[in-house]
């Protein structure tokens, strides 16, 4: 049993359930706004991928960095962003993350080192890379933790970031989500070889290829490789096997996939395999009920905020652009 | 006559290229399930997945590759779902597909079209809304391409098939599902290069393309009421384009407007401007004026994304400025 295997203490799980259900919690909100037309862009859930975002973020100091996706909710939750405020965003409003300008696919928190998600694909891995880059050279010891999709890795910027981390010795954590999906596409039907850890490793990075819904493991793999980034051991790269248990979007109703296996995926939920750990080590599905409730109340109430407050001034459209040659 | 959206008069086109013309294929990434827009709904299952490939994400190798297939004589058309996205694949359509020809002195040609759709469309925020069609009309070797219509993204869409150049077809995204008359049958060409006068009128000319047409028509409709009447000239395509037919209408009317969707700094419409400042300048009653989006990046908010919006009243606002005066 992972919990005995990964040694890993209770209160420590127990955290992890609290944040993934937070990150759960937002997801269905998120999404169901989006049906209901109340969030006007696009929604992509991660829902089934949360013990990714959270047993990797619990490994960062808040001044370590992370670059994230269009599917990137789960990140700046578990980054330390403050889910009300993500709300705002998604709803367009003053207060969001980004003043309302940026949405969904563009949310961002500095302040807890969230240096943005991105609507292109595989954009985030040269950012990142920089970002470490830029670590080194001013020597402030942290690290980075880069989280991007299967389908990113037949982009080139994924062999141009891993090579150039490499070849710079960074402190760059590449987190691969192999979510199986790209879109509508099976990623395996358009992607040759062994997986995104066989390309790592020809790359000369270490590579560990793990359950990523299993959240007592990534936090112990993610210990080990970030304990080595400190140390100086250069890129590491980490594989998380796991599942896009929703669509690509709020929109795409994924047809193109049987129900049998999506629902097949759904026993291996990773906020049911966290809640049976807890259980086996004596945690009471009540207690963890109640993790859940405070969850939904905390969702329900950025949502209700994000819904009142107002839209951001007009003018706004107009600032951040450029300091010379701004907009008149 | 039928009417059928933008979305269907496309796929029908490329069907009936495809059907015509065994060396034409497409390759992008979700083709096989219609598309990110469904405008290859079904394809696959009359070509198989050979003539409509499925793609890893790799937007580089997408246009490159359909570079080396059209320089062996396939016809590729290329799907980038966003112009956006496009600019991943920059080097391949830039300093390649659009300069092969001529830097191996006419030995090879490029037949290919590069589909990559524009525009706005509620709440796509900055990565995925912009109007880069400007762009392209500044490169030699490439045809630009802006329909407006479902019967033009019919005909055109086949005419840029049939281009041996390669063509950048930009498509726009808000208009997916506006239906049109659309002519049948298989014969329906839209030529490159030529406008089309979508409402004639003697007071002004407003120049347009894409999705802008209806918004200038709908000033226009506004303008009749006040007794003004607007020529209103679909472009259709950017480069060539069609500089007689807008020469035409303003030796007529005296007065210009060039209404983008684009950013106003450096946009088609500047080219057009220059052009009928060049040729008739002292003719003009009135100044040229370029109307299109302030020269900042697209919110997400959707009241922020609006004020960048050129409107119907603000056409009509600057036409009835224009012919109050001269
Ligand atoms: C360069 C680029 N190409 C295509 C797209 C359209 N697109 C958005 S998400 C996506 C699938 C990404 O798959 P993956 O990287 O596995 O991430 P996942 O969505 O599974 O989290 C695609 C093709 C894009 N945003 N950017």
């Amino acid at each position: 049993m992972s919990d005995a295997k990964h040694n890993i203490d209770v209160e420590r799980l127990r955290r992890h359930y609290a944040t993934m259900g937070l990150i759960r919690a937002f997801e269905d909100a998120a999404e169901q706004a989006a049906r209901e037309g109340k969030v006007t862009g696009a929604v992509h859930s991660s829902v089934g991928q949360e013990a990714i975002a959270v047993g990797v973020c619990a490994n960062l100091r808040q001044d370590d960095q992370i670059t994230t996706t269009h599917r990137g909710h789960g990140h700046s939750i578990a980054k330390g962003t403050d889910p009300a405020k993500m709300m705002r965003e998604l709803f367009g409003r003053a207060g969001g993350t980004s003043g309302g300008k940026g949405g969904s696919m563009h949310i961002a928190d500095f302040s807890v080192g969230m240096l943005g998600a991105n609507g292109v694909v595989a954009a985030g891995i040269p950012i990142a890379v920089g970002a470490a880059h830029g670590a080194k050279l001013l020597g402030n010891g942290r690290v980075v933790a880069c989280f991007f999709g299967d389908g990113a890795t037949n982009r080139g910027p994924f062999l141009e970031g891993l090579n150039w981390a490499k070849v710079f010795t960074l402190p760059v954590l590449f987190v691969c989500e192999d979510n199986a999906f790209a879109s509508t596409t099976r990623t395996k039907a358009v992607t040759a070889g062994d997986g995104p850890a066989a390309r790592a490793r020809a790359i000369g990075l270490h590579a560990a290829d793990i359950d990523g819904n299993d959240v007592a493991l990534v936090d112990a793999t993610v210990a080990e490789l970030v304990a080595r980034l400190r140390a100086g051991d250069g890129p590491m790269f980490l594989n998380c096997r796991t599942y896009r248990l929703r669509g690509h979007t709020a929109a795409d109703a994924a047809a193109y996939r049987d129900a049998s296996e999506v629902e097949a995926r759904w026993q291996h939920d990773p906020m049911k395999l966290t809640a049976e750990q807890l259980q086996r080590l004596g945690v009471a599905e009540s207690h963890l009920a109640g993790l859940r409730q405070a969850a939904t109340v905390r969702v329900a109430q950025a949502l209700a905020e994000a819904a009142a407050a107002p839209y951001p001034a007009r003018a706004t459209a107009f600032t951040d652009v450029q300091d010379v040659g701004a907009p008149a | 006559m039928s009417r059928i959206t933008y979305q269907q008069a496309c796929l029908d086109a490329l069907a009936e290229e495809m059907r015509r013309d065994p060396r034409v294929w497409a390759l992008g990434e979700d083709l096989g399930r219609g598309g990110v827009f469904g405008q290859y709904r079904g394809l696959v299952a009359e070509f198989g997945p050979e003539r409509i490939a499925d793609t890893p994400i790799s937007e580089a190798t997408i246009m490159g590759a359909a570079v080396g297939a059209a320089l062996v004589g396939t016809r590729p058309v290329v799907e980038m779902r966003f112009s956006d996205f496009a600019l991943c694949a920059v080097d391949e359509l830039v300093n390649q597909a659009a300069k092969a020809r001529f830097m191996f002195g006419g030995q090879a040609r490029v037949p290919m079209v590069i589909r990559q759709p524009i525009g706005m469309w509620r709440s796509s925020a900055a990565q995925h809304s912009q109007s880069l069609e400007g762009w392209y009309t500044h490169i030699p070797g490439l045809v630009v391409v802006t329909p407006a219509t479902a019967a033009d993204n019919k005909g055109l869409l086949k005419s840029a098939i049939r281009c041996d150049d390669p063509v950048v077809y930009m498509e726009h995204k808000d208009l997916w599902q506006v239906p049109d008359d659309v002519p049948d049958g298989p014969d329906h060409l839209v030529p490159l290069g030529k406008a089309r006068i979508a409402q004639a009128g003697s007071d002004c000319t407003i120049v347009t393309w894409s999705r802008m047409l209806s918004v200038a028509l709908q000033a226009a409709g506004a303008l009749a009421k006040d007794g003004l009447e607007a020529e209103v000239i679909d472009l259709r395509t950017l480069w060539p384009w069609d500089r007689q037919a807008v020469l035409d209408s303003v030796a007529r009317t005296g007065r210009l407007i060039v209404a983008q969707e684009a950013v106003v700094v450096s946009g088609f419409g500047a080219e057009v401007a220059a052009t009928v400042a060049e040729e008739l300048g002292p003719r003009l009653k009135a100044p040229i004026r370029r109307l299109g989006s302030p020269r900042a990046p697209i919110a997400y908010s959707p009241p922020l994304e609006d004020v960048l919006r050129v409107t119907a009243d603000s056409i009509a606002d600057t036409a009835k400025r224009l012919c109050a005066s001269g």
